[in-house]
């Protein structure tokens, strides 16, 4: 008796001697993180001033008068704006071309999936380099087109900056949601397709009742990710512009970045920090009800 | 009146040509990348651009490694495999727990898979205070660390649902024939997730030696990672592009390589599991 007793104990224990290693990690970057960020927004912190005590809640009340705070969360939601649905369509497009049998398609597909491995701060420079206004290729084509040479300051003219910003973002996350969408479309069912066909279901008509619905879980589950990763968007911009023309086109990862480790606002830094934390955390638990991860 | 065929073949055709001239436009960006590391200093600055180099000129690379720049690619590599291994590790026996256990119940599920959404520059600047506190900045121990930790979600995400995919009945007889639960785990359910398990320990590297903020952060020149080694070439003297571009190359083309070997898994991957392939 005692020892069945004992052995469901010990396994009981042993689920969790399982997971601990792994969450004491988690804690680590998850909640310490956390209790050091609230902890040092209440100071007064700087690059001259090292006391820590605490001044009360003077560095939030300078969240709300910060507009370049805001600014920058605005850049970030333009560019998230702008970049997902291209990045959508584009994808989409390009599932359909490659969704029935055609010749190298695996190569194709090989071939098309590279930018995603790319480092973000390799391709940030890789796009620095075709924009560059004097030695890049891109100023070049544009100009055959045009017909005569042409001279465009992307990285420095502001009306440039978001849409050299946003190809680069383009270029390097489109193939992300093509193969997902490519996964998506093959597993539509055949039958039904089929049978719109013999119904003389016009184009848009499958397209929207079928199609759609069908590869509905896996392009929410698509946005959620790029969704996500756009509003951390930090290499690219980095690589691009740094956030310039002057502040024009820095996100909210860059602007932390700048208060934090340029201009070493520490306790400042924290407030921000908490307010992004805060932010895509609200942002996470929103979007989590409604999609289940892989069921 | 074409015939069927003709119309068929016409479609391949156009379908064809527009494969073709999408891989170029998304493939031309690599191409110009490496070019330019193979270039002479008059060629990067020619104007009009130069297509391509007039020969393979390998100047470039042979001063990143005369000088020791190249070695910052061993930095990747150091940590981005000793987290990889210790992610995985962690991750796995976690994941075997929260799948055949359910422990923590759907809380800590999703509490471990909203870590993998925490912005990096708000975690980053705690730690960074802290690694002044301990002494860990520019060291491999504390960009490790915080890799494994920021990958850990990912893994346990992935190899619970790989888990999932394991047969019980295997398990329960293991356990009948004598077996111990940390037995099963490495002797039955091990074997059988190898191919999730190399998917998921190889999204884990790649993502480590990707990674440029926390690297940026949390190096000095000790560890520097080939992406932060990069960006100390911005902006800098006369030839700086050829070292931009020649750098990337070393760092992009193991990337290249590893992809190639993992085709099958990396719609898995990249959907965090919502897509088997």
């Amino acid at each position: 008796m005692s020892s069945v007793q004992g052995a469901s104990f010990g396994q009981r224990n042993f689920k969790y001697l399982l997971v601990g290693p792994a969450i004491f990690v988690l804690l680590l970057v998850g909640v310490f993180p956390l209790v050091y960020l609230l902890t040092v927004s209440f100071q007064g912190i700087t690059m001259t001033e090292t006391s820590t005590d605490f001044i009360g809640s003077a560095n939030y009340k300078q969240l709300f008068d910060d507009a370049r705070l805001w600014q920058a969360l605005l850049h970030t939601l333009i560019i998230t704006a702008i970049a997902l649905p291209l990045e959508l369509v584009l994808g989409l497009t390009m599932a359909q071309l490659f969704l029935d049998r055609l010749p190298g398609r695996a190569i194709f597909i090989a071939l098309l999936v590279l930018p995603v491995v790319v480092s973000p701060i390799v391709s940030g420079a890789t796009w620095a380099l075709l924009f560059n206004h004097r030695f890049g290729p891109i100023n070049q084509i544009i100009g055959w087109i045009a017909g005569k040479e042409t001279i465009l300051l992307w990285t420095i003219n502001p009306d440039l900056v978001y849409p050299a910003i946003i190809a680069a973002e383009i270029w390097q996350w489109t193939p992300f949601m093509f193969l997902l969408l490519l996964a998506a479309l093959g597993n539509v069912d055949r039958s039904q397709l089929e049978a719109a066909a013999i119904d003389g279901a016009s184009w848009w008509r499958t397209f929207s009742r079928i199609v759609l619905p069908a590869i509905a879980p896996v392009m929410t589950v698509a946005i959620l990710i790029r969704g996500l990763d756009l509003f951390r968007l930090f290499d690219i911009v980095w690589a691009l512009t740094q956030g310039g023309p002057g502040t024009m086109t820095e996100t909210i990862s860059v602007f932390t970045y700048v208060k934090g480790f340029q201009q070493f606002e520490t306790s400042y830094t924290a407030a921000v920090a908490l307010l992004v934390i805060i932010l895509l955390s609200a942002l996470v638990m929103f979007l989590l009800r409604r999609v289940e991860l892989a069921r | 009146m074409s015939t069927l065929a003709q119309r068929r073949g016409l479609r391949l055709g156009l379908r064809l040509t527009a494969a073709v001239l999408l891989t170029l436009v998304f493939m031309f960006p690599i191409y110009w990348l490496f070019m330019i590391s193979f270039k002479t200093a008059s060629e990067i600055y020619a104007f009009p651009p130069r297509w391509y180099p007039s020969s393979f000129n390998f100047d470039t690379y042979h001063v990143l490694f005369r000088d020791g720049d190249a070695a910052t690619v061993g930095n990747s590599l150091v940590v981005a495999f000793f987290s990889t291994a210790l992610a995985m590790f962690l991750g796995f026996i976690c994941a075997y727990s929260l799948a055949r256990f359910s422990t923590g119940g759907k809380h800590l599920a999703n509490w471990i898979v909203s870590q993998r959404m925490i912005p990096p520059i708000a975690v980053v600047f705690p730690i960074f205070l802290l690694y002044v506190w301990f002494g860990l900045v520019d060291t491999y121990i504390g960009v490790i660390l915080l890799y494994t930790a920021f990958n850990l979600p990912y893994v346990i995400w992935m190899m619970r649902s790989y888990i999932l995919d394991v047969p019980r009945a295997l398990e329960e007889s293991a356990l009948v024939d004598g077996c111990t639960r940390w037995e099963v785990i490495w002797k039955v359910v091990l074997p059988m997730c190898r191919a999730g398990l190399a998917a998921t320990a190889i999204f884990t590297f790649v993502f480590a030696w990707n990674d440029f903020i926390f690297a940026l952060v949390l190096t000095r020149t000790e560890v520097a990672t080939y992406t932060v080694q990069i960006t100390h070439y911005f902006g800098g003297q006369s030839n700086f592009w050829a070292k931009i571009s020649a750098m990337s190359v070393l760092g992009t083309v193991p990337i290249f390589v590893v992809t190639a070997f993992m085709q099958r898994y990396f719609v898995r991957g990249i959907s965090l599991g919502a897509i088997k392939g």
